[in-house]
């Protein structure tokens, strides 16, 4: 594979709050490759906004601190950037999209100026009259109906798809290396989600960005990845191919979510959640962090004691767990039990 | 009639007869201008759902944000008055019973909200909230305590969580002392809001499981709405899909996931991303244009015919009715079983 448009490298972050210290982001790396979609899941308070956030230098310094770790875009470390170089580099080279599209448009100004002034800003040769055809054919491009007319529209005029859609036609309109959608799709509703993702796709292959896409939602990621990164209590705790995270997990957490995930189509079984609730970010199990929950964990000393460390276990696939070879095992004991069958795509 | 209207009796009743019966349910919003506050129109957030949930049964109503599922609750239970319709519950008409006279029926149908953290009181503690039914009702004096505490040992919590308060506890565990409040006085019926939609998936199958679990055990009825198919999938004994205000197919679990004849809910299944990145790339998607229309101005006809792709002169003009065609009620002109790859 090409040089990674963009690498967090070991970042650590961490926030002080009256209750302690929160160790939000625990040693993070991933990388993203020119063209890829990579899909980073985890729940509330994994992690896995704060991780990108804090690349982007977008936390509140304090509480925030970044303790260490690289973001390196296009060969370079981007961490402690002056304000207004990364900026720059957050406007015209990584952009970003948000769950609200309500709360990133500006309610004042009509959503065509506000793309055309993105474009504008990193194009001081550019007319006006030029920025607004762009700006057209750029909404055009995400579906939005009449965008002569809509151009001239206020933000609260769209509905939430479609502010969701010139969200990402203002993400685009610099044609940036890498868009980062946090959540994008979890406020719609989903005959509207499916909408939006077409124009995602579609945004992606016109581009040629890297995409990072981040969601707690197992059924949109596994539509959109190439590769998934799974986070749980401020780590990677998997990552790997979108096919073999959904078929081959190689880490319990991951197997958790798969079992716990109630389904659309096929036989209805009983749900297996995984036991107890997410770790506390400020004290910290000892070990493993997901040792409290893990049904592999029981009577074994190791997984209380050492904390595993991220490791390539299959040809690219990566597991945060000591005892990543017998997943297989345990998926297909709790296949059993839950009544359904291992083989044939159980999983997916 | 008139008699049955101001009496409640929910205990002594016919276990053929259905739970909860609700007839042309409608429910419009005057839309208010001016300084006289004049009414210059309505939305139509409600706008004649019938249905009926059985004993033990749940029954699933699903659909897209403002099409009605949640109003529909709430005038169930009278937290709006209803513009027109009959609600009957366990055979007495309870629609427009007086404040004093619903006291009784709410006993007996409770409902669980969405959002754990905004229902809970955060100055009471989990033993005073899931008591606070009981004192109301003045049943906490004899006995109260051991309830309160079976109740905890119900809904999986245990009896020392009693002295905490809320914040202490995560989303799932909120959720599950929403539930024990509304089990405290032994309803027959709970109106479950997206109970389970605020929380992450590995702690959502825990509640899924637990509302199973509960329903089996106190042979409850559950009017249970969500946005989330899968979720309604796994809970639900029989299915009604929504759409601005009306609904579009009401059938069996299986009737409406394996054989949905509205072309909505055909939409609506084939949108939900699916968790099996295998043949992502072949599966055939409806991919519905546009937005809900405003409640406030449906379409004439059907209210779906502006994002159907089969739509006709016809569904314009008339409002199809849900009347059984393939095996379940639907109401379209052009119902048709569809060959769905998901």
């Amino acid at each position: 594979m090409t040089e990674p448009v963009l690498a967090i490298r070991d970042l650590v972050v961490e926030f002080d709050t009256p209750d302690g210290v929160v160790h939000a982001v625990d040693g993070v790396s991933y990388e993203v490759y020119p063209g890829e979609t990579l899909g980073v899941v985890g729940e509330s308070g994994s992690g896995k906004s704060v991780t990108v956030m804090s690349a982007l230098g977008l936390i509140q310094t304090p509480p925030g601190r970044i303790v260490r770790g690289e973001v390196i875009y296009k060969g370079r470390d981007i961490i402690g950037l002056p304000i207004d170089e990364m900026r720059e580099i957050r406007n015209k080279e990584i952009a970003m999209i948000f769950q609200d599209p309500m709360t990133s448009l500006n309610p004042v100004f009509t959503v065509g100026d506000q793309i055309a002034e993105a474009l504008l800003a990193h194009n001081e040769k550019m007319s006006d009259d030029r920025a607004r055809d762009e700006t057209i054919g750029l909404l055009e491009m995400v579906g939005v109906p009449n965008p002569d007319r809509r151009y001239d529209q206020y933000p609260h005029e769209y509905s939430g798809g479609m502010r969701q859609r010139a969200m990402i036609a203002m993400a685009m309109a610099n044609k940036p290396s890498v868009l980062i959608a946090d959540e994008p799709t979890t406020a719609l509703d989903v005959t509207i989600q499916a909408q939006v993702l077409e124009v995602m796709k579609l945004a992606a292959e016109e581009t040629g960005a890297a995409t990072i896409m981040i969601t707690h939602d197992l059924g949109v990621i596994a539509e959109m990845a190439d590769r998934i990164a799974v986070m749980y209590g401020g780590k990677v705790v998997e990552m790997g191919a979108v096919d073999e995270i959904y078929h081959t997990p190689r880490h319990p957490y991951t197997l958790g979510l798969m079992m716990s995930l109630p389904r659309i189509t096929g036989e209805i079984k009983r749900l297996l959640p995984i036991p107890g609730n997410p770790p506390s970010l400020i004290s910290r199990p000892p070990g493993c962090s997901f040792h409290p929950r893990c049904r592999m964990s029981e009577g074994r000393e190791l997984c209380r004691t050492s904390v595993p460390t991220l490791a390539d276990v299959d040809h690219g696939h990566l597991s945060a767990c000591h005892f990543w070879d017998e997943v297989a095992e345990e998926l297909a004991r709790e296949a059993e039990a839950t009544g359904i069958q291992a083989h044939g795509g159980a999983l997916g | 009639m008139a008699e049955e209207a101001i009496s409640y009796n929910g205990r002594d009743t016919d276990p053929e007869r259905p739970v909860l019966q609700v007839e042309d349910l409608k429910v419009h919003f005057p839309i208010k201008e001016g300084l006289r506050r004049r009414i210059v129109g309505f939305v139509y957030a409600v706008d004649g759902v019938s249905f009926e949930v059985g004993h033990s049964e749940t029954l699933g109503l699903v659909g897209e944000s403002g099409c009605g599922k949640s109003t529909t609750a709430r005038a169930i239970i009278r937290l709006l008055d209803p513009t027109d319709g009959k609600v009957t519950f366990l055979g007495n008409d309870i629609t427009t019973l007086s404040r004093k006279d619903l006291r009784p029926v709410r006993r007996d149908i409770q409902i669980v909200f969405q959002d754990p953290y905004a229902s809970l009181n955060p100055r009471m503690t989990v033993r005073e909230i899931v008591a606070e039914p009981l004192r109301i009702h003045d049943l906490y004096e004899e006995g109260g305590e051991d309830r309160v505490a079976e109740l905890l040992r119900l809904v999986q919590l245990s009896p020392e969580h009693g002295n905490r308060f809320p914040h202490e506890f995560s989303g799932g565990q909120r959720q599950r002392i929403g539930v024990a409040r509304a089990l405290a006085l032994n309803p027959r019926m709970l109106l479950l809001d997206e109970p389970v939609s605020a929380l992450d998936v590995s702690i959502q199958a825990q509640v899924i499981n637990l509302l199973i679990e509960i329903q089996e055990e106190l042979e409850l009825s559950f009017l249970f709405i969500a946005h989330d198919l899968s979720v309604v999938r796994h809970i639900s004994h029989r299915l009604g899909v929504m759409y601005l205000g009306h609904i579009v197919e009401m059938g069996t679990r299986q009737e409406i996931f394996e054989n949905p004849v509205h072309p909505y809910t055909q939409a609506l299944l084939s949108a939900v991303p699916v968790p099996e990145p295998r043949g992502r790339d072949q599966r055939e998607r409806i991919v519905l244009r546009g937005d809900v229309p405003n409640p406030a101005n449906p379409p004439s006809g059907c209210v779906f015919r502006t994002r159907c792709w089969k739509a006709q002169p016809i569904c314009t003009e008339e409002t199809p009715p849900l009347v059984e065609q393939f095996g379940h009620v639907v109401a379209c002109h052009f119902a048709a079983p569809l060959e769905i790859k998901t």
